[in-house]
């Protein structure tokens, strides 16, 4: 290997990341400083700028799961795998946090920690779902691994969508979708800085996933093969 | 990415049949929880709470049982004991009202004509007694000086009766 080589290339995906990065600050500023407060709830809504756009990108990543591990089963390319394990576990992240900042929520706002309504029992079910694929991954033999881990990503996924509608189909006491009707022009804007800039982050976690992942499987395929004891 | 590595092995797990069986059975999992979902009655049996209409309709079977209870806290009906500890107030769903007696601590949320949903029991005297009390406020985000307010029946909506 020449030098050039070796020497790590920038990657196109830290280029989401600073984006992201950025918008994410500008987002948090405008939130916490410029957006007014609640008229009901005062300060301790402001956690809707960081709770909403954890909820709504998790569950693109769990929903996005499926569709990726259709893929993986379909084309059973290394590159594919290496993208579902990405989106699963920054899925898991995101909603580990996502449900934690909806407890630190509800408790002044609801008065209770936790509730199991609709939402919060689909939620907390997709995350658990997701939590169980991983540990199959973990346990399947390498062989089976991808596509183990693709089938569960794609009956694991179906949780999205009703977690989504959830709050439409049953009484819950999660509150209804919001929509810009319903909410004041100001507080738009920083909620949708901050969405969108958790995805560009997310685009950034999944595609460094996935590079680990490929740098995996290559140095085990590269690897000197390990001494093979054969009986007799 | 020049090399463009497939998953190892072609054995078992990885053999293109074994992969469309996964995906055919994943997808038959996918199709059969939501057709469950589209035509059984799962969400007609999923009420996370009565309205104080179908409280009333479930007449004395009610009495005595585990209930959670929702609806819009009645203007004016907010009542604090003297010592503080205990609060009466009304709930309401527009056409049937239901009294309630709690010990909990109200979060500062609790005002009159906000959604509440309560878990306690009814008694034979038609009174909702409760030791917990949760808010559910609306999907309204508004600054202090947004001067529109709800209507009743939009606020009734929010408590989603019909779902």
């Amino acid at each position: 290997m020449t030098t050039a080589e070796t020497r790590r290339a920038w990657a196109w995906e830290h280029w989401f990341g600073l984006t992201g990065l950025a918008a994410l600050i500008a987002g948090v500023y405008l939130g916490l400083f410029v957006a007014p407060t609640e008229r009901f709830m005062g300060e301790v809504y402001r956690i809707l700028y960081v709770h909403v756009p954890l909820q709504w990108n998790a569950l693109l990543c769990f929903f996005g799961a499926g569709f990726v591990g259709a893929a993986s089963l379909w084309k059973r390319k290394a590159w594919i795998d290496g993208m579902l394990v990405g989106v699963i576990e920054v899925g898991v992240v995101l909603e580990t946090a996502g449900l934690l900042s909806g407890i630190v929520w509800a408790k002044p706002t609801w008065g209770v920690y936790w509730a199991w309504d609709p939402r919060l029992t689909f939620t907390f079910v997709m995350w658990l779902t997701f939590l169980g694929v991983l540990a199959l991954r973990r346990f399947a033999e390498e062989h089976r691994r991808a596509p183990w881990t693709a089938a569960a990503s794609i009956v694991a996924s179906v949780n999205a969508p009703l977690v989504y509608y959830s709050v439409n189909w049953w009484r819950s006491i999660h509150q209804m979708q919001s929509s810009p009707e319903t909410v004041h022009t100001t507080m738009i804007l920083p909620l949708r800085i901050n969405a969108i800039a958790l995805f560009l982050v997310c685009v950034w976690f999944v595609a460094r996933r996935a590079r680990i992942s490929l740098a995996r499987r290559q140095a085990e395929a590269t690897a000197p093969p390990p001494r093979i004891l054969t009986a007799g | 990415m020049s090399t463009e590595p497939t998953t190892p092995t072609p054995d078992a797990g990885s053999a293109p049949r074994t992969r469309r069986l996964l995906l055919l059975a994943a997808g038959g999992a996918v199709a059969l929880a939501l057709s469950v979902l589209a035509f059984g009655d799962v969400g007609e049996n999923l009420v996370y709470y009565w309205s104080p209409s179908e409280l009333h309709e479930a007449g004395p079977e009610a009495v005595g049982a585990s209930i959670r209870l929702g609806g819009l806290v009645e203007e004016g009906s907010v009542n604090r004991s003297a010592d503080g500890l205990t609060l009466e107030f009304t709930v309401t769903d527009g056409q049937s009202q239901v009294d309630v007696r709690t010990t909990a601590v109200p979060p500062a949320m609790f005002r009159e004509g906000i959604g509440v949903v309560l878990e306690g029991t009814m008694r034979e005297d038609g009174r909702f007694d409760t030791a917990r009390l949760m808010v559910k406020h609306d999907n309204e985000y508004q600054a202090p000086y947004a001067e529109d307010q709800r209507s009743m029946e939009e606020l009734i909506e929010s408590m989603q009766f019909d779902a």
